[in-house]
């Protein structure tokens, strides 16, 4: 029998980037807050330090600060014919695992996603005509606009101390940022990082060939910085050890540096590490949830803790595993194509060049998370007409360096022999000599890219696991074909002694790493048919129930998500503290 | 070694002591050229195994010295500790799966689907490597560490490239994947974890390693070397 605790005002499930938000902003409203984290408590003090951070095979190879696949996973298959397979152990993605979650171990950029994602049927259909978009391609407007996220994208970006330089001031283009982003009432927090080599020779290439490259905003503090809730951070070292690693420094935009404290201080908080959420709690009504039922993973023991409201915070796949636990909402169906919770689960592609250049020093290891130019000629831009190539959606072209460990990277042409004094003479001669030019491409939702339940595998607490149904469809191969081209045109044109060309990627797969920007499962929409919480979060069926994460993203874009995840949780927290608790019931009727 | 007349494996099959297993091991075995080119510290004497038994240590000792030859540009694989570095790797939590989904039931799957063995890392090395003996017995009626050297070649890039093919079920590839990660992370990683003997592997490339500091380096270094003393874990404890 599970032992119940006294009710609180508002549970957090998980405490990485949106729990901390969402914990700060409760507590300073008042609110009685508990966090229930699965992992540990940890911090810069005593885990992030030189130089035992420093080790690339304890945080890269052997995941350290990540989800351990042996007590919960996933199963995969690229489309519902196959059996899905557990995902043994983790590859593509990283989820993290312990107080401040991906925060802690994420490279910082951060982007606004603009228009063009929140009203993408709309925009597509208005200028391309309803039949562009493909029968089986799910997408939808996702009911909220820029405009109304804007203060709370600057609000993210001053709490994570985010570097950068604005390319729209106002309406009014600045030069050296990026003029295809959307109109921003202030410049970034702190000014750009500085530019590495490997970033200029793109940024001059680029502009050679008449695009717009910027240096990306990224939360890696390029000075000593105090934020909004007066919060500390050192300046970027350029260590080289930026994304899967704690920041010595505190010079990462972290929750466990930009907002757990400020919970921490408050009375009004209350965490409790090792506890793994197993369901929420339902009220018989359908109207409400009642709390959530949690394990000690220090003892085994199980417990109820009652809620006033449930802020689901788990990161995006744990949130929808969560959703269809509890059995809350439908679950969507591929074939009916009813049901929500699970629809539109979306990843990233991308292509990569590797450029070598004899007698250059590009010095791989100093760098910081965000030492990176950018350019969004083939994305945000508008005016660049997607008509003759037939695909919806965008992709970055952009280079530089971000955690180029020598486990992990070793660049040689192809052809190298793989071991050998043949190896190590093409490893010595180009390790400091190569480059590469990546491109990061949107991924449009499609009827068959979902998840449910696994009917066979079951997770350490006997509960089915989540199944991932995914994989590229036409869409991003025809993008992912011109990104390619364009990528190695641009390679080309900076004349390297030899390079790997890009090639668009054709399946999904489980390994290697590719990024963990998994968005969708429980989307967010304007009617509760199509999708499962409305523009605030909020839970279309039981309204003290808000889902916080990428996980409400009707589909994925090509740039990094913790931009818009962060602006929505404060717009969600403004919301609750604001509206729903004046007046708690539905905030948008159905 | 292969000159030798008798093989490290069978001595220490017959050596009483333990004493003179590091011994052995350090005399002998240094080749010139890397002793003349890399004037490595004393030659380490070998800490001894705590998973591979003998059989395993020979295959492992013969496979990294083969792949990571004692050249101009490092010594070879075992005077790097990689041997060491590999037996440790097993023995600990990630050999013995700790992070890994065990639950069946288990199927072969989709290679996109990942790693579906129903063996832990360390149970792979150990069938891995009796697989690739007994294909060398077969083929050239030696074991792997007996082969010379172009052999040795064949047998690796038969594994890798899929030409290879062990009788029972284990699949060679999957196998080679883990072994040839584990070269690598040997090579690369912290000394701490007793590969990367005196920093070797980074001196190669020019991979300072543990570097608290660079904010100041990024214009001073603008297209020039960083030639630097590498430092690792153990230096700034
Ligand atoms: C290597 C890496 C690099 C990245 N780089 C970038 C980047 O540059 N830019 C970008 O935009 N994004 C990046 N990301 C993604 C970014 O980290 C996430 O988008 C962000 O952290 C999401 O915030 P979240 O609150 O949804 O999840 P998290 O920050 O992951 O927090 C979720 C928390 O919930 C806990 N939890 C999960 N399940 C349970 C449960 N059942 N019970 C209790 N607790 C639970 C977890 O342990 C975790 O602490 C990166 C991610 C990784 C792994």
């Amino acid at each position: 029998m599970a032992t119940r605790l006294k009710e609180v005002d508002a549970v957090i499930v998980g405490l990485g980037w949106t729990g901390g938000i969402m914990a700060a902003e409760l507590t300073k409203a008042g609110m009685k807050v508990v966090a229930l984290e699965r992992g540990a408590d940890r911090g810069t003090t005593d885990d992030y330090t030189v130089p035992n951070i420093r080790d690339e095979l304890r945080y890269v190879h052997r995941h350290d600060l990540m989800q351990n696949t042996a007590r919960d996973t996933i199963t995969v298959r690229n489309n519902p014919s196959q059996e899905a397979l557990p995902m043994r152990r983790l590859g593509s993605f990283l989820p993290g695992d312990g107080v401040g979650g991906s925060g802690v171990h994420w490279s910082g950029v951060t982007w606004r996603w603009t228009d063009q994602e929140f009203n993408v049927r709309t925009m597509y259909e208005e200028r391309y005509g309803k039949k562009f978009i493909p029968e089986d391609m799910t997408i939808q407007d996702w009911g909220i606009s820029y405009a109304e996220l804007e203060p709370y994208y600057e609000k993210f970006e001053y709490t994570a101390a985010v570097s950068g330089k604005a390319g729209n001031l106002k309406g009014v283009i600045q030069p050296g940022g990026n003029p295809f982003e959307a109109p921003r009432a202030r410049d970034y927090a702190l000014p750009p990082l500085k530019t590495i080599h490997a970033s200029q020779m793109f940024n001059d290439a680029a502009i050679k060939q008449g695009y717009h490259p910027f240096p990306i905003p990224c939360a890696n503090a390029s000075q000593a910085y105090t934020n909004p809730d007066g919060q500390k951070f050192g300046a970027c070292q350029y260590c080289g050890f930026c994304q899967r690693f704690g920041c010595e420094a505190n010079a990462k935009g972290s929750p466990h540096v930009a907002v757990i404290p400020v919970a921490r201080r408050s009375p009004n908080f209350e965490l409790r590490t090792h506890a793994w959420v197993t369901r929420v709690m339902k009220d018989p009504s359908g109207k409400r949830v009642t709390g959530v039922q949690y394990t000690n993973l220090l003892n085994g023991e199980e417990y109820e803790q009652p809620a006033n409201m449930v802020l689901l915070t788990a990161y995006a796949i744990n949130n929808v595993h969560l959703m269809l636990l509890s059995g809350i909402g439908e679950p969507y169906d591929p074939v009916s194509q009813k049901g929500v919770i699970g629809k539109n689960y979306c990843y990233q592609t991308g292509v990569n060049a590797n450029l070598f250049f004899d007698g250059k020093n590009f010095n791989p290891f100093m760098a910081a998370g965000g030492s990176r130019f950018a350019m969004d000629d083939f994305n945000t831009n508008w005016d660049f007409d997607r008509g003759p190539h037939g695909f919806v959606g965008g992709f970055t072209l952009s280079a530089g360096f971000n955690t180029s460990l020598p486990i992990g990277n070793r660049p040689v042409p192809s052809g190298t022999p793989p071991w050998g004094t043949g190896w190590k003479a093409a490893l010595v001669k180009n390790y400091q000599q190569f480059m590469n030019i990546n491109s990061s491409g949107s991924v449009m939702a499609n009827r068959y890219n979902c998840f449910d339940l696994d009917p066979t595998y079951k997770n350490a607490f006997g509960q089915p696991l989540m199944r991932m149904t995914f994989d590229y469809k036409a869409n991003e191969q025809k993008m992912g074909t011109l990104a390619a081209k364009l990528v190695n045109d641009l390679a080309k044109s900076m004349n390297p002694t030899s390079f790997n060309p890009a090639r668009a990627r054709e399946s999904w797969t489980v390994v290697p790493y590719q990024s963990t920007h998994n968005t969708g499962g429980t989307i967010m929409g304007v009617n509760p048919k199509v999708s499962a919480v409305n523009k605030y979060l909020q839970n279309w069926d039981y309204h003290n129930l808000f889902v916080i994460g990428a996980n409400v993203f009707p589909h994925n874009n090509s740039y990094n998500p913790t931009g818009p995840v962060g602006a929505l949780a404060y717009w969600t927290a403004d919301a609750i503290i604001n509206k729903y608790q004046k007046n708690p019931g539905a905030l948008v009727s159905a | 070694m292969k000159d030798d007349g008798i093989n490290r494996r069978e001595f220490l099959k017959g050596a009483v002591a333990g004493g003179a297993v590091a011994t052995t091991t350090a005399v002998g075995l240094a080749p010139q050229v890397a002793e003349a080119q890399q004037k490595p510290a004393a030659a380490p004497a070998n800490p001894g195994y705590s998973y591979l038994n003998l059989e395993e240590a020979a295959f492992v000792e013969a496979m990294v010295d083969h792949m990571i030859p004692a050249d101009q540009y490092s010594p070879k694989g075992t005077d790097l500790g990689i041997n060491i570095f590999i037996d440790r790797a097993l023995a600990g939590g990630w050999g013995k799966g700790d992070r890994l989904y065990m639950q069946g039931p288990w199927k072969v799957g989709h290679p996109n689907q990942g790693y579906q063995l129903p063996l832990k890392p360390a149970d792979l090395y150990r069938a891995g490597i009796a697989a690739t003996n007994a294909y060398c017995k077969k083929t050239y009626s030696k074991s792997f560490d007996q082969l010379p050297a172009a052999q040795k070649q064949e047998v690796l890039t038969g594994l890798q490239g899929g030409k290879i093919n062990f009788e029972g079920g284990l699949p060679a590839r999957t196998f080679f994947g883990t072994m040839y990660q584990t070269v690598m992370e040997g090579m690369f990683s912290d000394p701490i974890y007793g590969g990367n003997r005196n920093k070797a592997g980074w001196r190669m490339i020019g991979f300072p390693g543990v570097v608290a500091v660079h904010a100041q380096n990024i214009e001073k270094f603008r297209d020039k070397k960083y030639v630097v003393e590498p430092l690792s874990i153990s230096d700034l404890s």
